[in-house]
């Protein structure tokens, strides 16, 4: 398949890296291989133009290890760019740019989107209570099941709705997160686990240990060992 | 219902049993009990109550008359988890108990009575007052104690929940058993200010409920719901102590660290933000350490992921401010794990990571681990731990950075490990010095503060006191100097200024800055702390001609003999020798003569420690030696004389040196070393013949060739076995101690006696080697021995043939 997409590997690297600020050339190359892969994995239909809801959901929680559906879904949504059901390649690369490496404001717009269930622009209270409602572990002693939850709910809107109208607008969430950045995910994890950023971000070759460890990330680290070798002759990576 | 906290059964003196509710917003009358349904029936059928104190009031004169004129206690909050009817026979018993002592107040003003009868009940403030003043009037009265019983409602949380509202109502009288061990601070400012209870009675408990519903969160939830809630704890003012131990108190710390021990990153971020807050309080401190929060804290240190480094480090920084704390830190390997934090800000300052924002973040990572390293190093033997684990290399290092907020706990540290010879060494070894001495002219005075206390440390050695100066340190210690308002530097820079001091040519640069004169201006008005640094530092400079004219000109030397009377000893061992230093020129002597500065050096040779009996006996030394009329000056002091020869009794060699040195200048004068001699100077001083120290020796021996001035002492010592000792004295490596016993056994061989003992122990041949020193004294001295033994045994001979 590389060999025969060779032309539009490169064509597809070449458009996407002037796009993507976050990434380097080489590390574009691999996260469109790992698309490919992904797509030849689990494609039926051999026409499909990228990686569909399932298929996504899948790479997540062996990837990433997120267990989340709901979650899971809306990481999917606000990577689905055009709303077609299907990831394509730039909505893949363009999505793992904020999601690998994005900045603390471009993770927190992307946060505020998964977390905003019906795309109003705001969170509501039974945005909250949906997410939240398997937060807490059921004392079988109270009455209320949901009171905790709704409480918790109540405790979110005192500590980050800051102009006090019942709802988080995305000036809310980003003050919050501004003053408090462990409020980056107040509503469910949707960026990958620190550890794995960590060892992914870290661009090191002394980590090998740590990369044994993760089993779950193999596939991704993988590709990733791959893309150091050709780095290897990059002036910015460590010798 | 909630917020109820428990139901009480109340039988005042003077009216019917009141079946009463407690709940957080307050007391009320309920229904009573049903006695068949054994229930109580719980609607409200009175108002509500501020407390129990307040609903008696109204309801019974007789209590609030008693209330009004006794200091009362309530020895309550006991728990009965009993049913009803035996709580009430309880109650009732308590109450025939406590009628005695109500039967005794029932004279005194019914006008009063009347007057609290009309009080608005609610306005609870005055009460408060009219009771703390009568309280205080009436404090020596018999304390009635009305108790109470209660009965908490099963689902309502235990102890720790009444805590707060019967804090909230702690009046100033009030004691409830438990809580004043704890929150005596708290009732204390309520009793201050009334006026702030008022909020403190809403506040308080409603903190309470709130920290311990989000524990329970914290407890039940998953990591999004955890974190949550600690952000929420976060939004409590954690500086409160209320607040701190209410975390405490509702079981949070132990939730804290146990997210510490979990895998998730944020959890353990937000615990140890809190921890870190909270652990400002004592309490919380030990709390943890009894919990085993260190050495999970000292594990996270190893996390890659900064952040966590960074308040790991910080929270142990505070957590190890007890002796017990710091050894768990080491125990478990902490300090070796601080020290690899020093080494974060350079290895990773490499050119290939040339961000900012990483920098920035391994120099914080750096910061907190010499922070902690700070706190655990005030340990002895965290101080050689950390320097095994090789952190005085990267402190050396660190302390070459810029960043200042890191400069201070590096500094910190290595001031408080200098009290260790081995470090002083290594210090000297990795140049800080010159560091140190750098940032004394740095714009922070805190780092100032340290740099000059570990100049002060370190200064012991002589040649750390030379470093000082060849990196130019002196000029601006001396301009610190004049910046007196923030004493702790001060003290630390005086300090450092007394031990560079102890270096002639150092003595020579303060002069030219003109720290003398400026160190004279400090001895009035300021700290002890400073003072003794101060009086240190020119007792030193005292030891040079020029500096003792200096300071009579300035007027120094009035408020050095003023602080003879002073009680410290440091400052009074410092004081004397400045004293006896300035006493060496004749004229700075008339000034300490006249304002009595000699009497007051002598009654310190009474005072019970034995580094200031040695100091002042010194001090004396030259003030005999340069008083006009020193003899008559000598006898004027009543006792005086017995006093100094009774201190040859002393265990202390220091105090025995510089006693005989004394007693060497006293016996200059005739008529007192008769005095002396009647006070049993001879036989004293010929028991403390058999030392082997060489400073005693060297006194002593002059002691004892000074007094073989009078009467037949010469034989006295001869007598008391002196002399054999004192020829010993000459196979000492000491000159000085030649020079004094050479002189002695001179003195001695007047005796015909004493000369025959020194014969027999070998003197001849000793005092022979001694006539070919270059010392002229000491030659003429054996020389002179020498030839009075020969002279007797001459005329012995001479007797035998003639």
């Amino acid at each position: 398949m590389y060999t025969a997409n060779r032309k539009r590997l490169q064509k597809l690297t070449d458009c996407t890296s002037k796009a993507s600020k976050h990434f380097n050339r080489y590390e574009i190359e691999c996260l469109i291989k790992l698309f490919y892969t992904l797509l030849e994995e689990t494609a039926e239909k051999q026409s499909s133009i990228g990686i569909d809801r399932n298929a996504f959901r899948n790479f997540l929680h062996t990837t990433f290890g997120m267990t989340d559906d709901m979650i899971m879904d809306r990481v999917f949504r606000a990577f689905d760019k055009d709303n077609d059901g299907f990831v394509n390649v730039t909505e893949w690369i363009s999505g793992l740019c904020i999601f690998l490496r994005g900045n603390l404001e471009e993770r927190t717009k992307y946060c505020f989107e998964v977390y905003d269930l019906n795309g109003d622009g705001f969170i509501s209270r039974e945005e909250m209570f949906h997410m939240l409602k398997n937060s807490l572990l059921k004392q079988p002693s109270e009455e209320d099941p949901d009171e905790g939850i709704k409480d918790l709910v109540d405790i979110t809107l005192k500590k980050m709705d800051h102009d006090h109208d019942g709802k988080l607008s995305f000036a809310d969430y980003e003050t919050s997160v501004k003053e408090e950045a462990l409020l980056l995910e107040a509503f469910g994890p949707c960026l990958p686990d620190t550890k794995c950023t960590y060892i992914i971000s870290s661009r090191r070759k002394d980590n090998a240990n740590s990369f044994a460890q993760m089993q779950i990330l193999s596939r991704w680290i993988e590709c990733w060992t791959w893309s150091k070798e050709d780095l290897c002759s990059n002036p910015d990576s460590p010798t | 219902m909630h917020g109820e906290i428990c139901y009480l059964i109340v039988k005042p003196h003077d009216c019917d049993s009141i079946c009463l509710t407690c709940s957080t917003a307050g007391i009320f009358v309920n229904g009573g009990i049903d006695n068949e349904a054994e229930e109580i029936d719980y609607e409200r059928h009175s108002e509500i109550y501020k407390d129990l104190v307040t609903f008696l009031r109204e309801k019974s004169a007789k209590f609030s008359e008693n209330m009004s004129k006794q200091q009362h206690s309530f020895f309550g909050d006991k728990k009965k988890g009993k049913k009803k009817s035996t709580s009430v026979t309880e109650k009732e018993e308590v109450c025939t108990l406590s009628k005695p002592s109500l039967a005794l107040e029932k004279s005194p003003s019914e006008k009063r009575r009347t007057l609290k009868k009309l009080e608005p009940v609610l306005k609870w403030t005055c009460p408060v007052t009219q009771e703390k003043k009568n309280s205080a009037k009436e404090s020596q009265d018999e304390k009635s104690t009305p108790s109470i019983t209660e009965k908490p409602k099963s689902t309502s949380p235990p102890t720790l929940a009444g805590k707060p509202q019967s804090l909230s109502r702690c009046k100033s009288s009030v004691k409830i058993e438990d809580l004043v061990s704890e929150s005596s601070s708290e009732s204390e400012e309520d009793e201050e200010q009334p006026d702030h209870r008022q909020e403190g009675q809403t506040d308080l408990p409603s903190e309470y409920w709130q920290i311990q519903k989000l524990v329970k969160y914290l407890k039940g939830g998953n990591q999004t719901a955890t974190v949550i809630a600690l952000c929420s704890m976060r939004d409590f003012n954690l500086t409160l102590e209320t607040c701190q131990l209410a975390i405490r108190d509702v079981g949070g710390l132990e939730v804290l660290i146990n997210l510490l021990d979990t895998d998730e990153v944020k959890c353990k971020i937000g615990s140890l933000k809190i921890l870190k807050e909270i652990s400002h309080n004592s309490q919380i401190r030990r709390a943890i350490v009894d919990l085993g929060g260190l050495p999970i804290m000292v594990k996270i240190l190893d996390s890659p992921d900064k952040n966590l480094k960074c308040l790991a480090a910080e929270t142990i920084a505070n957590v190890a401010n007890f002796r017990r704390a710091r050894r768990t830190v080491r125990q478990h390997g902490g300090i070796k794990k601080l020290v690899e934090l020093l080494d974060y800000a350079q290895s990773k300052t490499d050119p290939m990571h040339h961000h900012c924002l990483y920098e920035t973040k391994d120099v914080e990572v750096a910061r907190c681990g010499a922070l902690a390293l700070w706190s655990c190093s005030k340990s002895h033997i965290n101080k050689e731990a950390i320097r095994k684990a090789g952190g005085i290399p990267l402190l050396a290092r660190l302390l070459k950075s810029s960043h200042q907020n890191m400069l201070i706990p590096v500094v910190g540290t290595l001031q408080e490990c200098a009290s260790e010879e081995r470090y002083r060494a290594a210090i000297k070894a990795e140049r800080i010095i010159e560091n140190l001495v750098k940032n004394l002219s740095s714009e922070n005075e805190v780092l100032q503060e340290h740099c000059a206390m570990a100049i002060y440390q370190c200064a012991e050695d002589k040649e750390t006191r030379d470093l000082v100066r060849q990196h130019g340190g002196l000029k601006p210690l001396a301009t610190l100097l004049n910046n007196t308002d923030n004493k702790e530097r001060l003290a630390a820079v005086t300090g450092a200024i007394w031990k560079c001091a102890i270096c002639k040519e150092n003595v020579t640069k303060f002069r030219e800055y003109k720290a003398i004169e400026t160190l004279v201006g400090l001895l009035t008005d300021q700290p002890e702390e400073v003072l003794v640094n101060v009086v240190g530092a020119l007792g030193e400079c005292c030891q040079e001609h020029e500096n003792r004219v200096i300071i009579r000109k300035c007027g120094g030397i009035q408020p050095l003999v003023n602080l003879l009377v002073g009680t410290n000893q440091a400052l009074l061992v410092n004081v004397t020798k400045a004293v006896g230093a300035c006493a060496a020129e004749p004229e700075n002597m008339m000034i300490i003569d006249r304002l009595d500065g000699v009497r007051l050096l002598w009654s310190l040779l009474k005072n019970p420690h034995p580094d200031v009996k040695a100091s002042a006996a010194w001090a004396l030394c030259p003030c005999i030696e340069n008083a006009k009329d020193a003899g008559e000056m000598v006898r004027s002091f009543v006792g005086g004389l017995e006093l100094v020869v009774n201190l040859l009794k002393s265990e202390n060699k220091e105090v025995l040196a510089s006693v005989c040195a004394a007693i060497t200048n006293i016996a200059k004068d005739q008529e007192n070393l008769a005095v002396i001699t009647d006070h049993g100077v001879v036989p004293l001083l010929s028991k403390l013949a058999n030392t082997n120290n060489d400073k005693l020796r060297w006194h002593l021996a002059e002691a004892i060739s000074r007094c073989c001035m009078w009467g037949r002492n010469r034989i006295a010592f001869g007598e008391h076995k002196a002399v054999a000792p004192l020829v010993r004295y000459l196979k000492s490596k000491d000159t000085n101690v030649h020079r004094a016993t050479a002189q002695a056994l001179y003195q001695l061989s007047e005796d015909a006696n004493n000369c025959i003992t020194m014969h027999e122990n070998g003197a001849v041949r000793l005092l022979l080697d001694m006539v070919g020193s270059p010392d002229e004294v000491l030659q003429e001295a054996a020389a002179g021995c020498i030839s009075n033994i020969r002279r007797l045994a001459l005329a012995t001979e001479k007797a035998k043939y003639s």
